[in-house]
């Protein structure tokens, strides 16, 4: 089975690949990038790419999978679907699930619902804590031989510093990064937003930055004891940029992330008390915004990840207190971090390195870039196309984004996974 | 008679602008006339609905709102947070579904978290007026207080006022900030910084740590309630030491001007907030804070419902 790519304009930091190339994809896999025309007609299909980019797949640390437990909110599949609808083709699961994935039987369940979806790469992250309760270590061992990536607590932040010190320790053992969901509870206690002008306007219990920083800078210390390989979850402070440029200046083994709403919002959005607004970090200042995008220009934040956090609309239609954590994050990923190459901060190829050879490297995963040989996972995107986003229109079956009905630039057009096409835009779509 | 009033909702004073407060003043102005005739019943809100939703209990406010209804001749419903339409789990979604079938012209709301009327607002067709939300604001108790102050002091523009305690867990402080600032007062907060908000100051009021200096040469001093329960999460270290450094007593009375004002939303603890002797003492205008009351709320049904009214304006 052979299928060309035709007339694209390919954008591959990985293969270092920038400008007009045309793809031959054999059997799933590259067999072929060349300049436009070499590639002679051959029997099979082809796809013409005029006036579209191509980008290797979207790979995703940071995703909420609801599945074992909440499939109410979004299953491995669902989750797949958003996936590949915007652009990704490698994407991370999150250990919070219910039963936590915190041993291989449960890894073993979602790497198995994974094969039973449209293709998309899942690589589970397993627990650091068994039930995520922050006392006893998880079977990391066991997690990592069937398949787990990383380990992390997210969404239960590792209050402990002994056991997050034994956990590095153990997790460098095995080779797996520690990614860290950076908050002391203590001091979030039961705020729902930034604290800050805009907390105190709105009247609404606040988080400060320094129950993130006060973590990142514990465990950045704990990363220097230990050696292991420390990655930040969400970066949304000046601070924890500050803290991570001085690690990394100093030689320690860490990385970072950020998420696109981080790179995008503040805590103004919640100035309606939109709950879909509430999300953990929460929106920073403007400040830290800039700082955030600073430190991604800068490599001190090395890659964007999603946090897309399903959450069912019963979870958000009650008052912000009550209300969950989290947005989704998959199918705006790309038109919402696009405004950082069309604001000039970042320039298209840095943008697409960040959220595809960036991330894969950070955890070794064989994806990220078209090489020779290396799997036909690519994304087709029109950079210039302008349309409305509606959440209820996406893959994922939960519908909480902020962004809901905004009109966004660049839209993932068609979505491949070894050479097979799992993703092509909705007719209806084009009618905005 | 059109009654000139714009807005359908009543969700903050940040909302109003200072002509809009001014028109609310001067309503209930005439209403209060109201209140002190023989009967004190006019047909101005004959056939409409008020619904007093209270999520949280406030027997003084919701007793309040429910006197101004009917002195315009609406008819109440009372619905608290043990009533069976308000059960727990049913989300706040639900709750503005259940109120829509009741056919309401104002859902009179009191929520423990900041923001629900606003959410509630656009999810149902009526008005929706708060009655305190969270740490936000209580608009209605901040409106009788400019009330109160303006008959006795005969304007607010220009006076000086100290709102001293928890401010920051207070929706009746962020309201009078509001209030008070929009109708060209200065305003002063003092407190134990724990309770003082960040960032207080981009509101447009000078922050104090001494209730001493923040209450010398002011026109006014309110004193904002203390929630007990404020101790367990070390905002303060106990009733008697908070009584000493920022509760109001004779002895920092003397700070203040002779003829100062006091204020106080109500309930007071006595001997805590606010002196006993201060309390009951010649400043105080407490009292008539409650009366007001009624009037502001009855100005504000009068407004948000009166229109198209034509012959019964009182
Ligand atoms: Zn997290």
């Amino acid at each position: 089975m052979k299928i060309r790519i035709l007339n694209g304009k390919l954008i591959d930091p990985g293969s270092s690949h920038e400008g007009e190339f045309d793809l031959l994809i054999e059997n799933g896999k590259i067999a072929a990038i060349e300049r436009q025309g070499a590639i002679p007609k051959q029997e099979g299909e082809t796809i013409d790419a005029k006036g579209l980019a191509i980008f290797p797949g979207f790979v995703d640390l940071h995703t909420h999978l609801r599945e074992p437990g909440e499939e109410y909110k979004e299953t491995v599949q669902t989750g797949c679907n958003a996936a590949v609808a915007g652009g990704f083709t490698t994407i991370c699961c999150m250990a919070n699930t219910h039963p936590v994935n915190d041993h291989g039987a449960i890894t073993e369940y979602i790497l198995g619902k994974a094969r039973e979806a449209n293709g998309v790469h899942v690589y589970p992250i397993g627990a650091v804590s068994k039930g995520l309760q922050g006392e006893e270590l998880a079977e990391i061992a066991e997690m990592r031989e069937v398949g787990a990536v990383a380990i992390s607590d997210d969404g239960r932040p590792l209050m402990n510093g002994n056991l997050t010190r034994r956990a590095m320790e153990y997790a460098r053992n095995f080779d797996l990064p520690m990614i860290s969901h950076c908050e002391d509870k203590n001091l979030s206690s039961e705020g729902v937003m930034h604290e800050g002008y805009w907390s105190t306007r709105l009247g609404l219990p606040a988080i400060p930055s320094a129950s993130e920083e006060i973590m990142v800078a514990r465990d950045i210390l704990l990363a220097e004891l230990t050696g292991a390989h420390l990655h930040i979850a969400h970066v949304s402070t000046k601070g924890s940029v500050d803290l991570i440029r001085r690690a990394k200046e100093r030689g320690i083994r860490i990385s970072a992330e950020v998420t696109p709403h981080h790179l995008i919002l503040t805590e103004e959005a919640l100035q309606d008390y939109d709950t879909n607004a509430k999300v953990n970090p929460p929106l920073r200042s403007e400040k830290d915004r800039q700082a955030l995008w600073q430190g991604l220009k800068e490599g001190v934040i090395d890659c964007i990840a999603t946090d897309h956090a399903p959450h069912d609309i019963n979870s958000k239609n009650v008052d912000i207190c009550q209300a969950a954590f989290g947005m989704i994050g998959l199918e705006t990923a790309f038109s919402l971090s696009l405004r950082l190459v069309e604001s000039g901060t970042l320039s298209l190829s840095e943008l697409i390195e960040k959220m595809t050879i960036q991330p894969a490297k950070l955890l070794g995963l064989p994806a990220g870039t078209l090489s020779m040989g290396s799997p036909a996972d690519l994304t087709l995107v029109d950079g210039s196309r302008t349309f409305r986003y509606y959440a209820s229109l996406g893959g994922s079956k939960s519908h909480n984004s902020p962004f809901d009905q905004c009109e966004f630039k660049g839209k993932v057009v068609m979505t491949l996974i070894a050479g097979q096409v799992v993703y092509t835009e909705k007719k209806d779509d084009k009618k905005d | 008679m059109n009654n000139g009033w714009q807005k359908r909702h009543l969700l903050g004073i940040q909302g109003l602008s200072a002509t809009e407060i001014e028109q609310i003043l001067t309503t209930a102005a005439s209403m209060k006339e109201v209140s002190q005739r023989p009967i004190k019943k006019v047909p101005t809100l004959r056939g409409k609905t008020v619904v007093n939703l209270f999520f949280e209990p406030s027997t003084r406010t919701r007793t309040s709102f429910e006197i101004a209804a009917k002195r315009l001749s609406a008819d109440t419903i009372n619905l608290t947070a043990n009533t069976s339409s308000l059960t727990k789990g049913e989300t706040l979604v639900d709750t503005a579904r259940t109120l829509e079938a009741m056919a309401p012209d104002v859902i009179v709301v009191r929520h423990s978290v900041s923001g629900v009327p606003h959410l509630l607002a656009r999810w149902v067709r009526c008005s929706v007026v708060n009655a305190g939300d969270g740490m936000n604001e209580h608009p209605t108790q901040a409106l009788l207080d400019l009330m109160t102050v303006k008959e006795r002091k005969g304007k607010i523009q220009g006076l000086k006022i100290a709102i001293v305690g928890d401010v920051a867990h207070s929706r009746v402080a962020r309201s009078n900030i509001w209030g008070f600032t929009k109708m060209g007062a200065s305003v002063r907060v003092a407190g134990p910084r724990t309770m003082l908000p960040l960032e207080i100051e981009r509101l447009g009021v000078e922050a104090f740590d001494r209730v001493e200096s923040a209450i010398e040469g002011v026109d006014i001093i309110m004193m904002l309630r203390l929630q007990l329960e404020r101790q367990d999460g070390a905002y303060f270290p106990s009733t008697r030491e908070y009584a000493r450094f920022f509760g109001l007593d004779l002895q920092k009375l003397r700070q203040a001007r002779p003829d100062v004002m006091i204020m106080h939303p109500g309930p007071i603890h006595r001997g805590i907030e606010i002196a006993t002797e201060v309390a009951d003492g010649p400043y105080s205008v407490i009292l008539e804070q409650v009366a007001n009351g009624v009037a502001i709320r009855m100005a504000l049904l009068y407004l948000l419902l009166g229109q198209g009214n034509e012959d019964t304006n009182p």
